[in-house]
């Protein structure tokens, strides 16, 4: 192969089409080859997690490995797993708290972004300044005293106190904001002068034509919530409030990380639901998750 | 343009001011009074509790002043944890930003295989982590897991993944890399479809055949800001590290997979140091505000295009 080089380098004239074709070829193979290795390692965990949720516990703790099971005990580790904690309701937990925190943080962020994008107002350049400050402290930071908080006003093990730091948005607000900002104002003073009210314009106008922002966001919102463990780990002790993380956790502590077919069956039942929709909606959740950078 | 000829009136002009004032601030207020009482407020609040020796459910607290942070710097387990922490970011930084720029250079090109690719890399970014770590746990396992079936069929010695503390962060580190490959890998394409397609064609007439002197020559340096800015979201989110310490390996073996953010969890949350915990917060914060400075100042002197 040096030979072939070092005769094909000094002459590229001599370069026939037959080798360059040769040539892209074998680029061509490598690059696959890289790449497939690459999403080897990616996507092992997955499958790993699959298989294994199918296979008899004989055949999980076998000193050989085997893919594919060849006795299928899907049936007992998904039973065991769904009847020996409520993984249903970790699920349904996790609707519920995205959902509402969701809701919520649209319906503050939106009209706010509104107001710092088009209208006059005192005091908005010092709450723009304080979104941009509020863009770089994570959750980890009013952590403390939002526990107190919460505490004192016993309202610990409860469905607010896993949404309420969550409410306001920073990020959206900033979003929304830019997003806004490309709003041509001639629609706007039209639609005033047609005597709609901004709150008619905010939810009739604007808001449908961002529809792509608002979109991305809310898979943004949606995954980093329903992936979230940190906060939900402080103020939930109560099994029955868990979202999927907190609630995966609880499970692997009781089943004391020996019986891995329904282990792996309850992450695959956590997992599926982001995991298809991000099957289904591929390209908005790219763009979902990305567009942010925040995390 | 119409509606400079139809201007209403001065009168009424102002009154139009006074209503978009109105709302304005009205349309701001929830926005405003949230982020008062979910961020300021306790962004101060921690500030003061870092300077009190308060601990959750006391009665009373005394004023400290600093002390809690010279007590975090002279604490051996918060030095070794900040020391982890930043270990662990020095692993998972340049592994995945070097590998996620590799593998979208090489992903751009493809045409049919592209979704493919996407959806394989950017897959544990969708995942739920803590439940993947459990199966990371089972993959990693010394007898029960692949991996180390893999090594042994290959003739190579046990690795105690988990429970060796010479292993146990940087594996860690590995499964960061693997979390973080796919969302550095879109952003990284999102930069080169950017990239005009005749400067290629144009480095080619030059001189610049090879795809490494292309790589050199225009991506690299066209992707600058790209770069910069994953650079810096990479940091801030591997010094976050959180929920696989917690579900793994509890900060063990013997402290040594110990990270800040699982410190302060430890102290605030389940030993109830209030105080101190507060104090490790506030350089926890200062750690991610330098990230963010970094970025800022970096955008602002290097990479303009």
């Amino acid at each position: 192969m040096g030979t072939a080089a070092a005769l094909a380098q000094p002459l590229p004239a001599q370069a026939t089409p037959a080798r360059i074709r040769i040539g892209r070829l074998t680029s061509l193979a490598a690059t696959h080859a890289v790449l497939l290795a690459g999403a080897a390692f990616m996507l092992l965990p997955f499958i790993w997690m699959l298989t294994t949720s199918l296979k008899s516990p004989g055949e999980i703790f076998s000193a050989d490995f085997t893919l594919w099971p060849r006795k299928f005990s899907a049936v007992e580790n998904y039973d065991r797993a769904l009847t020996s904690a409520p993984l249903l309701r970790f699920a349904l937990n996790g609707f519920i708290i995205c959902f509402g925190i969701l809701v919520v943080q649209l319906l503050v962020a939106i009209p706010c972004a509104y107001a710092l994008a088009k209208l006059k107002f005192p005091g908005r350049n010092l709450l723009f300044v304080l979104v941009l400050l509020g863009l770089c402290i994570p959750v980890q930071v009013p952590a403390l005293p939002l526990y107190i908080a919460l505490a004192k006003l016993e309202l610990l093990n409860t469905y607010f106190a896993i949404m309420f730091p969550f409410f306001l948005s920073v990020f959206a607000i900033f979003l929304f904001r830019q997003f806004f900002k490309g709003f041509p104002d001639d629609i706007i003073h039209a639609a005033r002068l047609d005597g709609m009210s901004e709150f008619e314009i905010v939810w009739r106008i604007v808001v449908p034509s961002a529809w792509p922002a608002i979109a991305a966001f809310s898979v943004f919102s949606t995954v980093a919530h329903w992936n979230d463990l940190y906060w939900p780990l402080i103020v939930v002790s109560d099994t029955r409030l868990a979202p999927p993380p907190l609630g995966m956790m609880f499970f692997a502590d009781a089943e004391t990380g020996s019986n891995y077919g329904a282990l792996t069956a309850a992450a695959t039942i956590l997992t599926a639901p982001l995991v298809i929709a991000f099957l289904v909606a591929r390209r908005r959740f790219i763009e979902g998750i990305t567009m942010t950078g925040v995390k | 343009m119409r509606t400079s000829a139809t201007l209403p009136p001065p009168p009424r002009r102002s009154r139009q001011l006074w209503i978009e004032r109105l709302t304005g601030a009205g349309f701001a207020m929830p926005a405003f009074v949230l982020l008062l009482l979910t961020n300021l407020l306790p962004l101060i609040a921690v500030f003061y509790l870092s300077l009190t020796d308060y601990e959750f459910g006391a009665l009373d607290a005394a004023f400290v002043g600093l002390a809690n942070v010279k007590k975090a710097f002279a604490d051996p387990v918060i030095r070794r944890s900040i020391s982890n922490t930043l270990i662990y970011v020095a692993i998972v930084l340049p592994g995945a930003v070097v590998l996620a720029l590799v593998i979208a250079v090489l992903v751009h090109g493809r045409k049919r295989m592209r979704s493919f690719y996407e959806v394989a890399y950017f897959l544990p970014v969708t995942s739920t982590l803590i439940a993947m770590a459990t199966v990371w746990q089972f993959l990693l396992h010394p007898r029960l897991g692949p991996v180390n079936g893999a090594l042994r069929w290959l003739g190579l010695p046990e690795v105690p993944f988990l429970s060796d503390p010479a292993w146990a962060l940087p594996t860690l580190a590995v499964i960061g890399i693997w979390q973080l490959l796919g969302f550095n890998m879109v952003l990284f394409l999102a930069g080169l479809s950017a990239i005009p397609k005749d400067l290629y064609e144009a480095a080619e007439i030059d001189g610049a055949a090879s795809g490494i002197d292309r790589f050199l020559t225009i991506t690299w340096p066209l992707l600058g800001p790209t770069t910069m800015f994953v650079i810096v979201t990479t940091s801030i989110t591997a010094f976050k590290v959180f929920d696989t310490v917690a579900v793994m390996t509890r900060g063990g073996p013997m402290g040594s997979s110990e990270v800040l953010l699982y410190n302060i969890y430890l102290e605030g949350f389940q030993y109830f140091h209030t105080g101190y915990a507060a104090a490790l917060t506030v350089i926890f914060l200062v750690f991610i505000l330098a990230f963010s400075a970094f970025q800022t100042f970096a955008l602002d002197r290097r990479v303009h295009y």
